[in-house]
């Protein structure tokens, strides 16, 4: 059972290489796993250098998101007409299509690295804001009515109660930001193109798909689905070490 | 201590509290008894000062009006920091009245050597069972000293076993530390072994009908007692007849 999952990926490729060689499919259609391999060794510091550049884009993004989504969560807690006053705006960043406003946001930030991570911050502030809120709002009542029966100013409340309850709920909002800031980071790349910032692995996609290098560009998708798996286990990993540690998992 | 006069709570459309008027007295054992939906905990929490009163006035004798962290609260559920070590969360109270942890620790630790719980001050309410985390609430209620301790059902979730074990456990610290207990049950038996004055409150609006006086000895041989028998029986009685009047 554990090993299920690689086990069925493994038939996979063994049945998509047999595929493509059976029915004589052209590389430049549906390149076969062996044909992505190749043409990942044929140049792997080029793809890897701007996985690097995809990487650095969605990192900073992240960090900007939680940083915002914290400090954001933290003020909606603290004051309820802050509260009724910005949350429906919020939503307004989630449900609005990074594609159709990622050229305004190029064009107004000017600076190639700002403007993508604005664009990756945009897609990845939600989850962060929307779980650490809810954390904020999760410590049961009765703890907060003893912390008003000694006394506890709403600072204090807010360092010793609310804030540690909001922690699974951030970390868990962490990590799908996480897969959100890198989607967000390669959109941002797709619209900048050649203009983007020392160009991405999107960058690399669009370029090899101009010049029919569609081998090149699967290596380039392979390389982006490893990236969002690692970012996705990795905070999970990242959270689980944290509440461990804390003594909560 | 306390005087209760014709208080009254509304919440909306549900009146909670209607007419209750109560004194209790410096070291008295008091249980607020009565079917759900009474009132008995907004009783608790508005002298505890977590509601306002829609009526009515709550006055303290002189010199009695509790202080901040004169008033020890525990809950129906143990309500600790899961983050937090049982010492830590017995040290709360402690800290939130600003006192550093070196100096609070030995405080702490003889709140947890009260309730039982000597060798248990690292560990995490994780690892430990209903009861035990009920005595760290207890011991978090009991570490500032309080002249009054307010219990809203603290023993309603426990098994039987651990429940009577508290409950002697509970009447030797009230003896020992001679501070006035509030206690908030549903349980007839609970509030025959436990209280010297047993309040029987009444549903919609709620509302005190009378009290008895409990003519036991406090301690763990009561419940042997015939004595106790007589009074859950004559609670049982006058509990159906305020009901049913």
């Amino acid at each position: 059972m554990k090993y299920a999952p690689t086990l069925f990926g493994l038939a996979a490729l063994v049945v998509w290489e047999a595929a493509v060689r059976i029915i004589d499919v052209p590389s430049y259609l549906v390149p076969g796993p062996i044909a992505i391999i190749l043409a990942f060794l044929a140049e792997p510091t080029l793809l890897l250098t701007s996985l690097g550049s995809t990487l650095l884009v969605t990192f900073a993004a992240l960090v900007v998101a939680a940083a915002l989504g914290v400090a954001l969560a933290i003020a909606i807690a603290s004051n309820r007409l802050l509260a009724a006053a910005i949350q429906p705006w919020a939503v307004v960043l989630q449900v609005t299509p990074i594609v159709a406003i990622a050229p305004l946001i190029i064009v107004w930030v000017g600076n190639p690295f700002a403007s993508l991570v604005v664009c990756a911050t945009i897609v990845a502030f939600f989850p962060v804001f929307a779980n650490t809120a809810a954390g904020l709002e999760s410590a049961p009542s009765e703890l907060a009515d003893l912390f008003r029966l000694y006394g506890a100013s709403r600072s204090t409340t807010l360092r010793l109660l609310r804030l540690p309850a909001a922690l699974p709920y951030f970390l868990a909002g962490l990590r799908i930001s996480g897969g959100l800031a890198l989607v967000g980071a390669v959109v941002a790349e797709f619209v900048a193109g050649s203009g983007g910032f020392a160009s991405g692995l999107a960058y690399r996609i669009l370029e090899a798909g101009y010049r029919l290098q569609v081998p090149r560009m699967f290596a380039a998708l392979v390389l982006l689905s490893l990236a969002g798996i690692a970012i996705n286990f990795g905070l999970g990993a990242f959270g689980t070490f944290i509440l461990r540690r804390r003594g909560d998992a | 201590m306390l005087h209760i006069s014709q208080l009254g709570r509304r919440f909306g459309a549900v009146e909670a509290l209607r007419d209750v008027s109560l004194t209790i007295n410096a070291g008295d054992f008091v249980a607020l008894l009565g079917p759900s939906g009474c009132g008995k905990s907004t009783l608790l929490r508005l002298i505890a000062g977590l509601e306002h009163a829609d009526a009515g006035d709550l006055t303290w004798d002189a010199g009695h009006q509790p202080k901040s962290g004169e008033i020890g609260f525990v809950f129906q559920d143990a309500t600790l920091l899961p983050w937090a070590s049982a010492a830590d969360n017995v040290y709360l109270p402690l800290r939130l009245a600003g006192a550093a942890r070196t100096e609070a620790m030995p405080r702490v630790w003889e709140a947890l050597h009260r309730v039982g719980l000597a060798g248990f001050e690292a560990a995490s309410p994780r690892q430990l069972s209903g009861g035990m985390r009920m005595r760290v609430s207890i011991a978090r209620a009991l570490v500032t000293r309080p002249r009054l301790l307010l219990m809203d059902e603290p023993f309603a979730a426990l098994d039987e076993f651990t429940r009577n074990k508290l409950q002697e456990d509970l009447l030797a610290l009230w003896q020992e530390l001679g501070c006035t207990v509030v206690f908030v049950t549903h349980s007839i038996y609970e509030a025959a072994f436990l209280a010297r004055r047993i309040v029987l409150m009444t549903p919609r609006p709620g509302r005190i009908d009378h009290e008895l006086a409990s003519p036991l000895h406090p301690g763990a041989e009561a419940r042997l007692d015939p004595a106790y028998a007589a009074l859950v029986a004559q609670i049982m009685r006058d509990l159906q007849q305020a009901l049913t009047a």
